[in-house]
């Protein structure tokens, strides 16, 4: 691979895989604020209220981190991938497009009124606003999952002299990876946004033990992660079902199924090694894969062997081993705190503020999966990534890709400490 | 009706409503270190429930540049590769500063700051400098990379009038005199600014200089820089008079030399290289995505105006700190 792929891949992956940490919190947090704006207008209890005001500090401190890397993402395509958009632009343009047009402007403009108008409008509408806030951040997901889910199932599009084209733009939205996709995804946000509540309120609680706002805020966090992560563990089922159907060579890659056959074991653990084609120190469960891909401890399962193209067999091992590593201690935290919540002890108060940035390991475990699972496609079966690489020399992507490193690291850096600082003191 | 011409127009559209969005609010980021401590948190009151829509006209410009003419997009980005990169840099500073300086104490507090006029004054010097790249057709040589700085920093003069004025509308007393002041040296900026590139354009650009002295036309075309001139010398003449004339005019000088601009480029969508029709995208793209314009516009407009109306009048302490 030459040094002006690998950079431009690099710079790439950095910059969405850094967006991609506000998306996963404002999108489950808006939802929250929204609750909690509706139950102030419905109960008229302070509780609420002040549980909002509080919230919402993040809340614009998380967005506006989204904003500014999203802007940075939209200018992406281009300076990147060149390739991409001469070939695939016809359908990547207008799904872009339309999430601007129904998502952006709604979130920013009335996030203007959910922030700053509390005073100047009414009620009903400050409510409205903080709902379509919400909804302006889901919808936003939507287009840019219909788009990402349809470079990884590509369909509803035809050949033309220009390029790809749509045939049926119901089909391109709808394609067959899309509602599993979008499901999973909004449910990480609401994981990732309930963690970081309960996380930011234990903080708040060691700080200050009597904070009852705190204690009620960690409550709610862990409810709704305990309500969530089941929710979480059957869709991603489904979706490592319809991967399967779709993208076997994916599933094949991430349980390191090296050679077709029936009763395929499940490895837990292991290190994958590529070149003799085998996983060393591997610890299986006999006929487990068989099991849980095709409910048959029999069925017959595909293995490496029989695809042309895979992508590369250990990033994908393990990152899909430590996203569903972290759903299952996610859910032995929300479950098994759910006695001690009244009056929590410090020992589960540092459990909670230690995950409180959990959601953001799993979410980016499971990105990196499918992302690297796709390889060595960039559009499955119609553009390989190597192709769709723009001139920009090694020089200038080394250059930016520097600046961009040292801007997220301070950024991210500020971000983390700032909240964390918040809690404290607040 | 032909939809490329349609798709030129919106883009058009989307980037002039960036410029004089954005750019009131960049020109007010890059006024702060010439206001005192309270003064400032007025003047960022008076952008903060409008930045992030305003940023938002740029993702929607660059996004109609990729769905109307996908093969523009990648030449242009990939030529501006290091200027853009310097423009998402200062944007993400100043987007994070917003919120960062109000939460931060002490001497974070004053590199906040700091970062919010230097990210404001990175994203206008670098959108000069695309801008100046951009209509020599991205030449090769040290001439044409000093017409390109020549253009950002008359840019920055730009939005600093365009801030400035809009500080005049929307603040009182002592910030809305001081901004009278920042106001005139604005113009004396721009136009110094405008008068160099003016001179510098016909010789950087064969294509720009064929189209403006062609000479029975060039007669009627001189109507433009001598509205500008005029406009100019109004707000000047308004400043201390009106709160709301000067930045009517501003907006007005900015309109003039877009279409200035627009007339020297089109049809070129990249310069000399690629016309709007040989970039354009496949009909059906360009459908699709119409009729969603067609049906989002006037939301769009109308819950904006809802917005700046909610937020109107003068901005006093206080009034926009959550
Ligand atoms: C699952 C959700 C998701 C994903 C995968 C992405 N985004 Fe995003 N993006 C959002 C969800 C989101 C959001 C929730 O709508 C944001 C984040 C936080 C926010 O403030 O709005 C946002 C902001 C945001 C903005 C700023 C919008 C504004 O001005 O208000 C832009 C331009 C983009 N994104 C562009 C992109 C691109 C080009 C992506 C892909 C490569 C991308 N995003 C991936
Ligand atoms: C939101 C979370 C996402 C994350 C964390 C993520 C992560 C990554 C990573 C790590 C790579 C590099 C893979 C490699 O080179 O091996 C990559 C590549 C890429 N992704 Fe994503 N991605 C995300 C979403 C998206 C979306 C929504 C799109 C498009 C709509 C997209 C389009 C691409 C493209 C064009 C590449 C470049 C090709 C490549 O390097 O493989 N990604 N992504
Ligand atoms: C514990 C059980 C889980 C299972 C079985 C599971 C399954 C999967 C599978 C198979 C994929 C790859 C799909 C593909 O690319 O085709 C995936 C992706 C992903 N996972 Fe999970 N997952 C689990 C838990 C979680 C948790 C707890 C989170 C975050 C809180 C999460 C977040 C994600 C994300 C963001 C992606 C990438 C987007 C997508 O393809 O949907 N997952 N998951």
């Amino acid at each position: 691979m030459d040094e002006a792929l690998i950079l431009a891949r690099a710079q790439f992956g950095l910059n969405i895989g850094f967006h991609i940490l506000f998306p996963t919190i404002t999108i489950g947090l808006a939802w929250i604020l929204a609750w909690f704006r509706v139950r102030y207008e419905m109960t008229r209890d302070e509780a609420w209220l002040g549980a909002y005001k509080l919230w919402v500090k993040v809340f614009a401190l998380s967005f506006a981190m989204g904003v500014v890397s999203g802007v940075t993402m939209s200018f992406q395509f281009g300076t990147n991938w060149p390739g991409y958009m001469n070939h695939v632009g016809n359908i990547a343009g207008p799904l872009l497009a339309y999430e601007v047009l129904t998502a952006f402007f709604l979130e920013a403009t009335f996030l203007g009124i959910m922030l700053f108008g509390m005073e100047r409008v009414s009620g009903r509408v400050h409510v409205a606003s903080s709902i379509i806030v919400a909804f302006g951040t889901t919808v936003s997901a939507f287009w840019i999952l219909a788009l990402n889910s349809w470079m990884q199932t590509p369909a509803g599009h035809m050949e033309s002299p220009g390029g790809i084209v749509a045939a049926s733009w119901w089909a391109v939205i709808f394609n067959p990876s899309f509602p599993y996709r979008l499901t999973h995804m909004l449910f990480a946000s609401g994981i990732t946004a309930a963690f970081l509540v309960a996380g930011l309120s234990a903080w708040r609680l060691l700080a200050a033990p009597g904070d009852a706002a705190a204690r009620d805020t960690l409550r709610f966090g862990a409810r709704l992660a305990a309500v969530l992560v089941p929710l979480q563990i059957v869709a991603g089922d489904m979706h490592g079902l319809n991967t399967l159907e779709h993208q076997p060579a994916k599933i094949a890659a991430l349980e390191a199924i090296w050679h077709t056959e029936r009763g395929a074991g499940l490895t837990l653990l292991g290190i994958p090694n590529e070149e003799e084609g085998r996983t060393d120190y591997a610890l299986m469960l006999p006929k487990g894969a068989s099991l849980i891909l095709a409910h048959d401890a029999n069925a017959e399962l595909k293995g490496l062997d029989a695809f042309k193209d895979h992508p590369p067999v250990a990033p994908v091992f393990f990152a899909f081993r430590v996203m569903v590593g972290m759903g299952v201690l996610m859910l032995v935290v929300a479950w098994g705190s759910q006695y001690w919540l009244r009056t929590p002890p410090r020992w589960l108060l540092w459990i909670f503020a230690g995950f409180t940035f959990s959601g953001w390991i799993a979410t980016l475990a499971g990105w990196l999966v499918t992302e690297i699972g796709r390889q060595p496609w960039l559009v499955t079966g119609i553009l390989r990534t190597a192709d769709a690489v723009g001139p920009a020399g090694g020089a200038k992507l080394g250059a930016s890709l520097t600046a961009y490193v040292l801007t997220y690291t301070a950024l991210l850096a500020a971000y983390m400490v700032t909240l964390t600082h918040m809690a404290r003191k607040s | 009706m032909d939809l490329v011409l349609v798709f030129t127009a919106l883009m058009a559209f989307a980037i002039l409503a960036y410029v004089l969005l954005d750019g009131y609010d960049l020109g007010v980021g890059m006024l702060m270190p010439a206001a005192e401590r309270e003064e400032q948190e007025i003047m960022v009151g008076t952008i903060a429930p409008y930045w992030d829509a305003n940023e938002t006209w740029l993702v929607l410009g660059i996004g109609l540049l990729l769905v109307a003419f996908p093969r523009a997009h990648g030449e242009i980005l990939g030529a501006l590769y290091l200027p853009v990169a310097a423009m998402l840099v200062g944007l993400m500073l100043r987007g994070v500063a917003f919120e960062l300086r109000v939460k931060a104490e002490g001497w974070h507090r004053e590199l906040w700051n700091w970062l919010f006029w230097a990210g404001s004054t990175l994203a206008a010097f670098a959108q000069g400098l695309m801008l100046g790249r951009y209509v020599t057709g991205f030449a090769a040589g040290g001439g044409y990379w000093l017409f390109a700085i020549v253009v950002g920093a008359s840019l920055c003069g730009g939005y600093v009038l365009l801030g400035a004025t809009w500080l005049v509308l929307r603040t009182r007393g002592a910030l809305q005199a001081k901004s009278m002041a920042w106001a005139k040296w604005g113009l004396l900026w721009v136009a110094l600014g405008v008068a160099l590139v003016s001179l510098a354009t016909p010789l950087a650009s064969e294509t720009v200089r064929s189209r403006w002295f062609d000479f029975p036309r060039t007669a009627g075309l001189m109507v433009l820089p001598a509205a500008s001139i005029a406009i100019g010398l109004w707000v000047w003449y308004t400043l201390g008079k009106s709160d709301a004339k000067p930045f009517a005019g501003a907006v007005a000088i900015f309109v003039l030399a877009f279409i200035g601009l627009a007339y020297s480029l089109f049809p070129y969508v990249v310069m000399d290289r690629l016309t709007i029709w040989d970039a354009a995208a496949d009909e059906s793209a360009l459908r699709f995505v119409g009729a969603g314009v067609l049906i989002v516009f006037p939301l769009l407009f109308g819950y904006t105006v809802y917005a700046y109306r909610v937020f109107r009048g003068k901005v006093s302490r206080g009034m926009y700190e959550h």
